[in-house]
């Protein structure tokens, strides 16, 4: 019978699946790891065994914080073959103040309402620290309490009668009390995607994939995770943690591996062009590499041909640049482009863009703008562009994406006033802002106000919060936004904030203090923090910040509009 | 000639942060206060090496290695002396 549920899919022919590695972990200063579905299964039902020891039962919720690692694989996997619905969140960092970690813990606690969480030993305390008495969390396990070794668990594994249309798993977007949402998705709805996006990426057994993605976020969860795992197809992981301070090991990885398939965030193009040095690519062929798919920022042409251009010595075929439109509310693909054919580049007349919401194709002697297409929609997946009143544009015309699909999230966990706003006649509306041009789809920008910095979403929102709490600064007088960086690929923060300090060396302590907070809150950078004496600060009518106004008199000050 | 800590610091403000002018002291945290975004400790590694001819490896890029301006001198300079 075909499998209709993650565990039964995880669990069939497993027997037969002892001799190749299923996952392959890559550790800085110690050998790699090799682990077989046999070895998977073992080791996930230690965790099964520590999940059913200690009450739990199939259907709760256990949040999963872990530094990237073998025992983040083996308790996500325990809980699935349990049936419990796990969602990663992301740990601690040594940036991060653990009073705002803590904060945050505590608001996704507040709205998801989880039975259990399951950390690492070293962290527990926090974790004790951040929840409210009485509230949903019954369970708080450290992994050094699960004991090891004890084999298959089969009796337990009570995900295997889960249900096609239950919750499988959730996750979590960032973000304060008011805007955390876990997207909550259905066994049914990740099997149909795994099974749409496997046929458009034309998954083989010669397929080897290589991540360094988190797996808190959809493209690191999804395509670098979870498909390999449920596909058998062989998974090379690395840290995000030691890709970024060794962008060579993602080509080492390649190369050894002989991989076949890596997902990237846009700016990581230019990353691993710019920061990696010959000397560590000496013997690296990139040959096998048949698609290199950019995904979760917008896709820029410039920062794939630095990349192939870079790499080319190397082997690397620039037939494998390859983009996708994706997110976690359809599991993750949304359209795959690049396989077949080159990536279309589309060249459109800018000023018909900007001024008339048109994608018109270029005509010779005015400024263009160069669109990279984001390909076609999987199977099982429609895509159209509407307009603010909901309806239907044509081709060309620019609008906000909305989709239909048979992989959509069930909900929104326990934010059924989110799940109704997202949603108008059955269509999910992204906030995304593009265009359809012959069936391919081009992103252009969103309607949100949110900041992509390096493929993670920010909230400009939290960022004024923290702002504010700087000293000088005043509140409901700060605004935030991103701005394009060409030569990093990625947006940048900028802040503006009006002082009543005059201009000089105290003003400009305010800024630094003003970087440095929201360094240790949030864990962004900050390009610049723009102080500005009132009254600067352009305003909605109902006294919001008006984002985009603010950002545009930034640009025209700076001399960059 | 500029000594180890002026040279870092301007790499640090010039280059890094984008902030000529400013100067950072011995007791300047660098990493866990953000001031130095984790994107961009390859650069601070690359820059170590082709200034002061010291290898800094990539797991070493983490507080426990050195976090002050002061601390990555003083890493600097006891390897320099080996």
């Amino acid at each position: 019978m075909k499998p209709r549920t993650l565990p039964q899919l995880f669990l069939q022919d497993a027997p037969a699946q002892t001799k190749t590695a299923a996952l392959t972990l890559l550790r800085a200063g110690q050998p790699d790891l090799a682990l077989n579905r046999a070895d998977l299964i073992s080791g996930a039902s230690d965790f099964t065994r520590a999940y059913h020891r200690a009450g739990l039962h199939p259907g709760d919720v256990i949040i999963l914080i872990f530094q990237h690692s073998l025992d983040l694989t083996l308790a996500y996997w325990g809980a699935i073959l349990y049936g419990l619905v796990p969602s990663i969140m992301p740990y601690l960092t040594e940036k991060l103040l653990p009073d705002r970690y803590r904060a945050d813990l505590a608001a996704l606690v507040a709205v998801t309402r989880p039975q259990a969480v399951i950390t690492y030993p070293e962290f527990e305390s926090e974790v004790l620290a951040a929840l409210p008495e009485g509230g949903s969390v019954r369970v708080v396990l450290h992994s050094g309490q699960v004991e090891r070794g004890g084999g298959p668990a089969s009796d337990l594994f009570f995900g295997l009668q889960r249900q096609p249309e239950d919750i499988v798993l959730l996750q979590h977007s960032s973000g304060t009390t008011g805007l955390q949402k876990g997207v909550a998705l259905s066994h049914q709805a990740v099997l149909n995607q795994l099974e749409a996006y496997t046929r458009a990426l034309r998954l083989n057994k010669e397929d080897v994939i290589v991540s360094w993605l988190p797996l808190y976020h959809d493209m690191g969860l999804i395509a670098g995770y979870l498909m390999p795992l449920l596909t058998a197809t062989p998974l090379v992981l690395l840290s995000p943690f030691e890709w970024v301070r060794a962008p060579y090991r993602l080509m080492q990885a390649v190369s050894k591996f002989r991989g076949t398939l890596t997902w990237l965030p846009n700016f990581a193009y230019r990353f691993c062009a710019s920061k990696i040095r010959d000397r560590d690519l000496e013997g690296v062929d990139l040959s096998s590499w048949r698609a290199v798919i950019n995904c979760s920022e917008p896709v820029r042409a410039d920062s794939h041909a630095i990349f192939a251009e870079r790499f080319a010595p190397y082997g690397f075929n620039p037939r494998a640049l390859c983009a996708s439109y994706a997110m976690a509310e359809n599991v993750f693909a949304v359209t795959q482009g690049g396989l077949d054919a080159p990536l279309t580049l589309d060249e459109i007349d800018r000023d018909a863009f900007q001024v008339e919401r048109v994608a018109r194709p270029a005509v010779p002697g005015r400024p263009t703008l160069i669109m990279v297409s984001n390909g076609r929609p999987i199977e099982g997946t429609e895509v159209k562009v509407v307009d603010n009143e909901g309806r239907t544009l044509a081709e060309r015309q620019v609008g906000e994406i909305a989709l239909r699909s048979n992989c959509m999230l069930s909900e929104y966990y326990h934010r059924p006033d989110e799940t109704a706003k997202a949603f108008r006649d059955g269509w999910y509306l992204t906030g995304d802002l593009g265009y359809l041009a012959n069936g391919e789809l081009f992103v252009s920008g969103r309607k949100k106000d949110i900041i992509i910095v390096g493929g993670k979403n920010i909230h400009p929102q939290d960022l004024e919060l923290l702002a504010m709490e700087a000293e000088g600064v005043h509140p409901g007088r700060v605004s935030a936004f991103g701005i394009y960086n060409e030569d990093l690929g990625t947006e940048e923060v900028v802040i503006a904030a009006e002082v009543d300090v005059p201009e000089g060396p105290r003003r400009e302590e305010i800024a630094r203090q003003v970087a440095a907070h929201i360094a240790r809150g949030s864990a962004v950078s900050v390009r610049e923090v723009y102080l500005v004496s009132p009254p600067w600060l352009i305003k909605t009518s109902s006294g919001k910040t008006a984002r985009l106004a603010n950002r545009e008199k930034y640009l025209k000050e700076k001399g960059l509009l | 000639m500029k000594d180890t800590l002026t040279t870092l610091s301007d790499y640090i403000c010039n280059v890094l942060i984008k902030q000529p002018g400013r100067s950072l002291s011995a007791a300047d945290v660098l990493l866990t206060s953000g001031l130095i975004d984790s994107f961009h400790l390859v650069d601070l590694a690359t820059f170590v090496e082709d200034t002061f001819g010291i290898l800094i490896a990539d797991y070493e890029l983490t507080p426990a290695t050195f976090d002050t301006l002061g601390q990555l001198v003083e890493l600097i300079e006891t390897r320099q002396a080996r």
